[in-house]
């Protein structure tokens, strides 16, 4: 049966002064065997030591971010096959926290989710006990605005491969700043300026240099760049008095 | 450390949908309540969830008479009569005013021409009546209502795993969790605890579920005692990839998608030929599975499913996730070819047994989403009627579980009942990390989930289902001789896999014997040896409890409301 040789990155910070790299021979079980099934294989037939995370194997939970032989992959959805050599390098989200080997800290990352309302501002919205008698009408076109900001699976690739993060633990990073678009461009939204100031300033929007590692990041062809120009135009318009 | 590391009003174990809309509702009648979730919650499972949720809003063609009554007589007839019909006809009375607040809360819905929430067929029903988000409305779901938790700045530990559920004197007084970056463990005392833990597909070795439905809270209950309901139904999904099977959903057949065997043809004509691939699941699955047995499916175990004639523009508009996954996962661009499919687990009917408002036999204890048996699903369920049963029952039992708090403060006997389970735990692992013998828990696992999909399939029969019982007790006394290869602490997946394994082996032993006793065909349980229904005898709830033995098993009437069983024909 074919093999492949996994090298992953392991680092226990309990034990290991330094991070290393560790090799493992993988027979590719399956037509589409996956990197993640590969983690799986070692963890329980070669080194039970091996760390990382993991849910829906689908590409649509963002557990499993990582990067894969330099590029920003769902090792979910990553076969081993599509790499034309022997090797296959896989080490963890740079520039954030490792926690054990593949496993890390995303803390941060929600933390700044968290600071850009990520949620719906509905003004009508009904008391909790008074319900809703019917939906709110949006058009297919209104819709359409938001298509590709909704399928943010918040992974944090983009997070992690963006240079304005690097350079410091401020700034709200490319998922929240999209989050942050998606509600501004939905037909039903109602956070105006709130919505705005809260992107807004040395931690928002004007940190982003349209550098574009982002859109090349997404594992799901999103371009954060896009919705953070978005919020920008808008930005000035509202400073402006003109919106 | 024997103090209570976390307290809280009311503590909700699972991030998913019905979890999280749960503690919504708890912080909404202004208590303190948190989550704990193994994963973050956007990971959770219910995001998983493609095709939609059932409502009958009435908002599309020929769906535009829908009412309540017709939804729940479809999944009264869908659960072949073992659905209890009161909690079936509140849960989708329920239904359009929960989808109607989701919309108000953000979930970008696809539209109709109108603006409105736009709504395809789906299995069971026969119109319109699934509400959608193209094929992504789990996630759409998910991510709109982890937004109403950041906005309500609910408290989520994530990372956490609950191992126990901790009952003192008929009452429960929180859990135990270990904590996966360090492997510490901890106690959370609450007044109410709400379990919304998810599906047990982790149990088969082909499911569609995510790696984290392992049915671990199903097993937490049985440990202390709460019983398990109707575990022999298990739901076969009839569309997953071939390979790792990944759920193609049902909207595929809702938009109009073909089976088509190995000959080409279209064979649930030979089924169900009034409704053809928008039978119940149950059946198309046995279709397709009877196909594959006879000869007619191709080499490998598979047959097509073909939507190739819907054309690219409504495949990238309706279906654009199902062509992702199809793409990615076996190469093959549905526009243009067929994709290759065949039926796994995919839904655990059965559960803890609870009522609709998620009350369970245990004070102060209360259950919804999948881990849950209301019983709305009975023998079978819907395909739209699990991500409602999630924002329907998650509210009720949120209300339920408020009501039950008085006051600030846990029992006064909470302390030391956790301080006693925790010390309990922390035994156990340090026991299993110290354990030495020849056996490796990864094979015990595989070996049980093999089993599970190979005796307790689609089809059974009473050999089939000796055997499992049979291999299920030799893996358990196996477990006892495992070694576990790594021993640290942190993050450590290995031990995290193993107490799973042996939750795992103590679930699929109620749902194997639980099927051996059933004599009877019904919904999803088709024995080979009793192909007929039998509601002389069967027209009744298995309740599964646990004791030395293994399970105790008893029976308990079906509640009929307005629909006598009735021959069940598509």
């Amino acid at each position: 049966m074919e093999t492949k040789t996994l090298k992953i990155f392991r680092f226990d910070p309990d034990e290991d002064g330094e991070p290393r790299l560790a090799s493992y021979e993988v027979p590719l079980l399956r037509e589409g065997f996956t990197v993640q099934e590969a983690l799986f294989y070692i963890l329980d037939n070669l080194d039970g030591s091996l760390s990382f995370r993991y849910s829906c194997r689908a590409e649509v939970c963002g557990s499993c971010a990582a990067i894969v032989n330099g590029s920003y992959r769902l090792v979910c959805g990553t076969r081993l096959n599509e790499f034309p050599g022997r090797e296959i390098v896989v080490g963890p989200l740079p520039r954030l926290r490792v926690i054990k080997d593949l496993v890390v800290d995303m803390g941060p990352f929600f933390s700044k989710y968290e600071a850009v309302m990520p949620y719906l501002v509905n003004r009508s919205e009904p008391a909790s006990d008074d319900q809703p008698a019917k939906e709110r009408k949006q058009s297919r076109q209104q819709r359409r605005k938001i298509d590709e900001m909704i399928d943010c699976i918040l992974c944090g690739a983009c997070y992690s491969s963006c240079p304005s993060v690097w350079l410091g633990d401020e700034f709200l990073g490319p998922a929240a700043l999209l989050k942050s678009y998606r509600f501004a461009a939905d037909s039903r939204d109602e956070g105006g300026r709130q919505r705005l100031r809260a992107v807004d300033g040395q931690k928002g929007i004007w940190r982003c240099h349209t550098i574009f590692n982002c859109a090349e990041a997404c594992p799901k062809k999103i371009v954060p760049t896009y919705s953070i120009q978005k919020l920008k135009g808008l930005t000035v318009l509202s400073r402006l008095g003109l919106r | 450390m024997s103090d209570i590391a976390f307290q809280h009003q009311v503590l909700v174990v699972g991030g998913g949908l019905a979890g999280l809309r749960a503690a919504i509702e708890v912080r909404d009648r202004g208590l303190d309540v948190a989550v704990v979730s193994h994963v973050h919650p956007v990971r959770s499972h219910s995001g998983a969830a493609q095709g939609g949720i059932n409502a009958s809003l009435g908002n599309a063609g020929a769906g535009r008479d829908d009412s309540w009554e017709k939804h729940a007589y479809d999944t009264v007839r869908g659960s072949d009569y073992l659905a209890d019909q009161d909690a079936v006809e509140t849960a989708v009375r329920d239904a359009p005013l929960r989808v109607y607040e989701s919309e108000h809360w953000g979930v970008p819905y696809s539209r109709t021409d109108a603006g409105l929430i736009a709504q395809r067929p789906f299995g069971g029903a026969g119109f319109p009546r699934t509400c959608y988000a193209a094929d992504k409305t789990g996630h759409m779901l998910l991510q709109t209502m982890y937004e109403q938790t950041v906005k309500r700045q609910i408290k989520v530990y994530w990372d956490w795993v609950m191992l126990q559920l901790v009952a003192e004197d008929g009452a429960c007084r929180g859990i135990v969790a270990m904590h996966l970056p360090t492997g510490e463990l901890a106690s959370f005392a609450a007044q109410a605890t709400i379990f919304a833990t998810g599906g047990a597909g982790r149990t088969y070795l082909r499911t569609t579920n995510s790696l984290v439905s392992t049915g671990y809270g199903m097993v937490a209950a049985y440990r202390a005692g709460v019983p398990l309901k109707d575990m022999e139904f298990i739901q076969f999904h009839p569309t997953t990839i071939i390979g790792n099977n990944i759920l193609m959903s049902e909207a595929a057949r809702g938009e109009g998608a073909y089976l088509l065997n190995k000959d080409g043809d279209r064979f649930m004509q030979r089924y169900a030929p009034s409704v053809m691939e928008l039978a119940p699941r149950d059946i198309v699955s046995r279709a397709i599975q009877t196909e594959i047995d006879e000869g007619r499916g191709f080499e490998g175990g598979y047959v097509h499913l073909d939507i190739r004639h819907l054309g690219r523009e409504r495949i990238l508009e309706a279906l654009p996730g199902i062509r992702d996954i199809a793409i990615t996962f076996v190469g093959i661009d549905p526009i243009d070819q067929p994709v290759p499919i065949q039926p796994a687990q995919h839904y655990t009917m059965g559960g803890i047994d609870a009522d609709v408002n998620g009350a369970t036999p245990l004070k102060g204890f209360f259950a919804a989403g999948e881990c849950a048996c209301v019983s709305l699903h009975g023998a079978n369920r819907l395909g739209g009627n699990s991500l409602m049963e999630t924002i329907v029952i998650g509210p009720r039992a949120g209300r339920k579980a408020a009501e039950e708090v008085q006051g600030d403060s846990p029992a006064a006997t909470a302390e030391s009942a956790l301080a006693s389970a925790q010390a309990e735990e922390q035994a156990h692992i340090n026991g299993l990390l110290a354990q030495e013998g020849p056996d490796h828990f990864s094979r015990i696992r595989e070996a049980m989930a093999t089993t599970m999909t190979e005796n307790v399939g689609i089809f059974r029969n009473r050999e089939m289902l000796q055997e499992a019982v049979d291999r299920l007790r030799q893996l358990r006394r196996q477990f006892s001789s495992g070694q576990l290869k790594h021993r640290g602490r942190r993050y450590n997946l290995e031990l995290l896999r193993c107490l799973e394994t042996e939750a795992m082996l103590e679930l699929n032993e109620v749902i194997a014997i639980g099927a051996l006793e059933r004599e009877e065909s019904r919904g999803s349980h088709a024995r080979r040896d009793f192909p007929q229904r039998d509601d002389q005898k069967w027209l009744a709830h298995t309740i599964a409890e646990r004791s030395e033995g293994g399970p105790r098993f008893s029976y308990r009437p079906v509640t009929i409301t307005r629909w006598p069983p009735e021959v069940r024909k598509y």
